[in-house]
């Protein structure tokens, strides 16, 4: 069954497969140029579990998807990861959450440490209740001449918990783990039920920097299913807000990288250029991370000329100086000297552990939702993708500058034609007993929102997926035979959230 | 002098620093105020530490202090002084290094084992090249004492051995960034356990203990700028306020152009750190070199 961003299907026209046929159907569509984007479970009345894999077919701006039951009775299938290295955390992901065991999973570890959502006995014993990490299992080198360093999960800086389990051989990284769940919420359970102001309030706080991102995701989800169509206007708000999420987050992160290579100068202008981007949102919607403005239905806060005008005005303002710090950056041979070379990732692992976003971009991965998925306002106003072919930190800061560059000359457009008329319909109930799927390229890559129903119209399940999900195995991919001293600028030039991932 | 410049020192340093991140930054007296909270405030020692971790602090800050007695200020000649006392004031500093590397492996964290290795693979380096310079000198100034090499004779000097004298300060200057942990070697400012090397070293301690640790490092800085001073500035007016002034006013410098070194380049990749050394090493031998040749 094939679908386009924003679709919606009622459940029982997406194709059940057998166990085996849906295993081979995934990892031969793979190998036809599909990629996963989505894989997770959602539980039947009799007890199965029902497993859904999306496939994302990007030149065709295309999503298959198909399923398969799970019986309650022999909850176990032939694991995908072995010939499918994408699937990797996401059964690990469906392992957790509905006690189902990917047989022959090569390092099946709990990702967030909760219980299962069935209320069984979970794969790995007490696995809520226990601390991580200590009593699980870290891929360990056995050498008298390795040693292990494990960063985390509280750091020297004001940042989110995770552990990082490095295998280093002097200064050498020989492996990293990456163990995270410390900020796990159940926000997929939270977002069950039929109390859409609610949901629309927790999709903000999802990742607290991707707020506009993931709200709009959800809204899309719910006026999917309802039917409702937005006025132009409100897609055009929604498409500001979200390319001043990115300006944002990019400028800061290029002044994080260079702080992290004590490149001082860029460091301080980029750092308070990121507040000019916020306050941009601060004016638009009344709160610096663009919290508060999308609902399902359209947004709350209007753009009237003059504002716009205001707007293109400070932008062109920032464009300038963008461009003239950023050329310091780009041009300062110390800086260039630690941005190249380092954390590398090739196009082919790129492609095998499915990164998206930047990351993915930086490798010469054509993905980007806004082109490959266009929905909402960019089917109207185009943005050429950005992309670099080194896919070290050099690549993936050159990305977010470009990106910046375009994201500001496509702001810039839209402001100065901003459709007429008016920017919220109140949308009707959802249909019964449904599926529909939402694509946003938020700043760090693609975001994934699927609404299931039941028969009240209400979420059933919800699943959220954050780009995040795909991105952490790339930044251990990464730092693969590196110095440990370039973990901190190899991370940041992830800049990874950790509670989009731990939900 | 050094007890109560040293941190002044620092404070110009992120001062300028902070000038050139477009920013106002802190008053150039914070660093006082830090070690004044510092000295106010309890030690917590780990469980896994013993009496060296304890001790390290003190024998750090009495071997920089002991130091200062014998380095010259300006025209004023040290108050220890002695032939010979440059291998005391180089071992001393070795001293307070050591102690400083066994302390980070008496905790037992990772963390601190990288930096002590780091710092120890470095300051291998940079020992060597301290003492090629100091050779150097001994051979211009024909004198095994700070007080007479970097003195009287200077002036001297750099009429007969210009060449070699520019090398032994160019030298100098990138020992005096890679001992004190400045950019590109190590970044000061950094909060990364991952990529520190002297921070990293001395994050177990608290309290007074850091305070003798961050005194000490910031009396280090000063003393090897009133190393380099003298040479730079060999000006003796045989007035006493006037040659203070001097010196201070050459302290200065040295404290802006550190700064302006640090705002313009990033910090070097961990192994790339070697290469800058080698330079400084080959600086002191080619200075070396001039002044065998030049006889």
């Amino acid at each position: 069954m094939k679908l386009f961003n924003g679709a919606n299907i009622v459940l029982s026209e997406i194709p059940v497969l057998g166990v085996q046929l849906f295993r081979e159907k995934i990892i031969s569509q793979c190998q036809e140029g599909a990629r996963l984007v989505n894989f997770f479970g959602h539980e039947e009345v009799d007890g199965g579990v029902r497993l859904f894999a999306f496939l994302g077919w990007d030149e065709d701006s295309e999503i298959t998807v198909f399923s398969t039951r799970i019986l309650a009775d022999h909850p176990q299938y032939e694991s995908l990861t072995k010939d499918l290295i994408q699937a990797h955390w996401f059964e690990r992901e469906v392992a957790e959450q509905w006690a189902i065991i990917p047989e022959g999973h090569p390092w099946l570890k709990p990702l967030r440490y909760h219980a299962n959502y069935r209320g069984k006995a979970d794969i790995w014993p007490d696995v809520s209740s226990r601390p991580i990490p200590g009593s699980y299992s870290f891929y360990a080198v056995e050498s008298p001449e390795v040693h292990e360093v494990g960063v985390g999960p509280v750091h020297a800086g004001i940042i989110e918990p995770g552990h990082f389990r490095f295998q280093c051989h002097g200064e050498e990284v020989m492996h990293l783990e990456i163990q995270l769940g410390y900020q796990h919420r159940g926000l997929e359970l939270l977002m069950r039920g039929r109390d859409f102001k609610r949901s629309a309030l927790l999709s903000e706080a999802i990742a607290g920097d991707t707020a506009v991102g993931h709200s709009i995701a959800h809204c899309e989800v719910v006026e999917s299913l309802s039917g409702c169509v937005i006025p132009p206007k409100a897609q055009a708000i929604r498409a500001v807000a979200l390319e001043l999420e990115r300006l944002s987050n990019h400028v800061g992160d290029l002044g994080a990288m260079s702080a992290d290579v004590g490149f001082l100068p860029t460091s301080a202008y980029f750092g308070r250029m990121r507040g000019d981007y916020l306050n941009l949102l601060l004016a638009l919607t009344g709160n610096r991370f663009g919290k508060g403005l999308c609902r399902p239905g359209g947004v709350l806060f209007d753009v009237d000329s003059q504002m716009a005008e205001e707007f293109c005005r400070k932008l062109k303002g920032y464009k300038k100086e963008f461009e003239d710090v950023s050329n310091l950056l780009f041009t300062k041979p110390s800086v260039l000297a630690r941005f190249e070379g380092v954390g590398a990732i090739s196009m082919e692992n790129a492609k095998k552990i499915g990164l998206v976003g930047p990351a993915g971009r930086a490798c010469r991965l054509e993905r980007d939702v806004r082109i490959d998925y266009s929905s909402g306002f960019w089917q109207f106003s185009h943005i050429p993708i950005s992309l670099a072919a080194t896919g070290d930190v050099f690549g993936r800061a050159l990305v977010r500058r470009q990106e910046v560059v375009r994201s500001l000359e496509f702001l810039l457009r839209i402001l100065s034609s901003l459709p007429q008329g008016g920017i919220f319909v109140k949308p009707p109930a959802l249909k019964p007993d449904s599926l529909a799927l939402s694509l946003v390229e938020g700043w760090r890559g693609e975001i994934m929102h699927v609404g299931i129903t039941d028969e009240n119209g209400g979420f059933a399940r919800y699943k959220i997926k954050d780009p995040s999900f795909h991105n952490w195995f790339g930044l251990s991919l990464a730092m693969r035979g590196q110095e440990i001293s370039d973990f901190p600028l190899c991370n940041k030039s992830f800049n990874l959230s950790y509670c989009g991932h731990d939900l | 002098m050094v007890l109560l410049f040293s941190p002044f020192f620092l404070g110009v340093i992120t001062r300028v620093k902070a000038f050139f991140g477009g920013r106002v930054g802190p008053s150039v007296f914070q660093p006082y105020f830090d070690l004044a909270k510092l000295f106010q405030k309890k030690c917590v020692y780990s469980h896994t530490t013993t009496w060296i971790f304890r001790a390290a602090p003190i024998v750090v800050f009495a071997s920089v202090l002991a130091v200062s007695l014998m380095i010259p200020f300006g025209a004023f000649k040290a108050p220890v002084r002695f032939s010979g006392d440059i291998f005391l004031v180089a071992y001393l500093f070795g001293l307070a290094r050591f102690f400083m590397i066994v302390a980070a492996l008496d905790t037992g964290s990772s963390f601190e084992g990288m930096g002590a290795s780091r710092e120890a693979f470095f300051s291998c380096l940079s020992e060597l090249t301290i003492f090629m310079n100091f050779v150097t000198l001994v051979l211009v100034a024909h004198q095994i004492s700070l007080s007479g090499m970097i003195g009287a004779e200077i002036p001297l000097s750099w009429k007969l051995m210009g060449p070699t004298l520019l090398l032994v300060v160019s030298s100098f200057f990138i020992v005096i960034l890679a001992e004190n942990c400045r950019i590109p070697v190590d970044d000061p400012s950094t909060h990364l356990e991952l990529t520190m090397i002297h921070e990293v070293m001395i994050l177990d301690h608290s309290g007074v203990d850091l305070a003798y640790m961050l005194y000490g490092a910031a009396a280090k800085l000063f003393l090897f700028g009133g190393i380099l001073v003298p040479i730079l500035l060999p000006i003796h007016t045989g007035h006493g306020l006037m040659d203070t002034l001097i010196f201070v006013v050459g302290m200065l410098g040295i404290a802006i152009f550190i700064g302006l070194v640090e705002s313009g380049m990033a910090r070097l990749r961990l192994n790339r750190v070697t290469n800058l050394l080698l330079i400084a090493f080959a600086l002191a031998f080619f200075g070396f070199i001039v002044r065998l040749w030049r006889g």
